[in-house]
């Protein structure tokens, strides 16, 4: 991404991004299948302590350099609506 | 006794046939006795890349199969006599060999050679363990491709798991210009993800579709750069201390040599 942000990326960047992640999720196994079964299984665990958007979970395999992450990361984004009272 | 070398990729087309040929002929030219043997069998290629597709009379199969013995079936190349072909059968399928048979025939001509090296088919079944099952080196091929790339990491692994340590990357079709613009993969992406050392890097070069129509290999040509990056691979396999070629663009080459004229 350029500095304003609407610079077009460079297709060798791209290639690199896109080839760190399938060897990322190649070397662990790691299918889309797996990540939505990680996925309800972070909800299950989270879901009994905070209350979560479900619909607006985001959970993926990120490692994005632009945003200063080196090597692959898993990123999960769980908007809260609201703690549970104990 | 006989340095051992499998060429192998897991994608097909990226040029592993080509590879191994040029890679035989440079050995041969410098004074090596090398075995190339196909072990792609059902589907063979290196005869007709190495243009003695006509002097075959046995092949690998048979060889196998105990019709003749494997000198009767090691053809003679045209250019260089210390150089030899073990064709692969084409009518047969690659359930034909098994990996015991092909330690057992690679074993009988370790003595006799410096260097024998083996073309692996595309894949990672039968045909590849065949290939791989008597090597003690292996050369990955890739081009600067996520495809490619994705797969030779893959064979990386499989060849670890075979219990092959030395391997070595040829990044091969690279296109300096690409890669300058930044429309490329670089040597150092592939490297920095393959994590395996660098044998070569072969630029994409007219000279390799023009001696291959000709059943002629680029190392043999003066002037092609496929041609003398391939002959630093060779280079490299026999002594590791040989430095490694770098491939620079025209428009590069071009650009020094106005500089030369526009400081006189």
């Amino acid at each position: 991404m350029g500095f304003f942000g609407f610079k077009k990326q460079k297709s060798g960047q791209i290639a690199k991004d896109r080839l760190q992640l399938v060897l990322f999720q190649d070397r662990m196994n790691t299918s889309p299948q797996m990540l939505e079964m990680l996925k309800s299984d972070i909800i299950k665990v989270i879901a009994s302590y905070v209350d979560i958007d479900e619909d607006e979970l985001d959970i993926r395999i990120g490692g994005d350099p632009a945003c200063g992450e080196e090597s692959p990361s898993l990123v999960a984004n769980i908007p809260i609506k609201g703690w549970k009272r104990r | 006794m006989a340095e051992i070398i499998v060429v192998t990729s897991g994608k097909g087309g990226v040029g592993k046939t080509t590879t191994t040929a040029n890679i035989g002929v440079a050995l041969a030219a410098a004074g090596k006795s090398v075995v190339l043997i196909d072990a792609d069998i059902g589907l063979r290629n290196l005869d007709v890349v190495m243009g003695l597709e006509n002097r075959i009379v046995y092949d690998l199969v048979q060889v196998v199969e105990g019709v003749c013995r494997v000198k009767q079936a090691l053809i003679k190349d045209k250019r260089y006599e210390n150089l030899h072909l073990l064709a692969a059968a084409q009518t047969k399928d690659k359930g034909a060999v098994s990996p015991e048979q092909m330690v057992k025939l690679v074993g009988s001509l370790a003595d006799d050679y410096d260097y024998i090296v083996i073309d692996c088919p595309a894949g990672i079944e039968q045909g590849f363990q065949n290939a791989i099952a008597a090597a003690q080196r292996a050369i990955v091929v890739a081009t600067p491709e996520v495809s490619s790339v994705r797969d030779a990491d893959r064979i990386v692994g499989l060849l670890e798991a075979a219990n092959i340590k030395d391997i070595r990357l040829v990044l091969n079709r690279i296109r300096p210009e690409l890669t300058k613009r930044g429309e490329m993969l670089t040597l150092s992406d592939v490297t920095d993800v393959l994590a395996i050392d660098v044998l070569g890097v072969v630029p994409d070069d007219e000279s390799i579709v023009t001696t291959t129509n000709r059943g002629e290999v680029a190392v043999a040509e003066a002037g092609s750069k496929a041609g003398a990056a391939f002959r630093n691979v060779a280079a490299r396999i026999v002594d590791e201390n040989v430095a490694m070629l770098e491939i620079t663009s025209d428009e590069k080459f071009i650009d020094k040599i106005r500089k030369i004229f526009k400081k006189s």
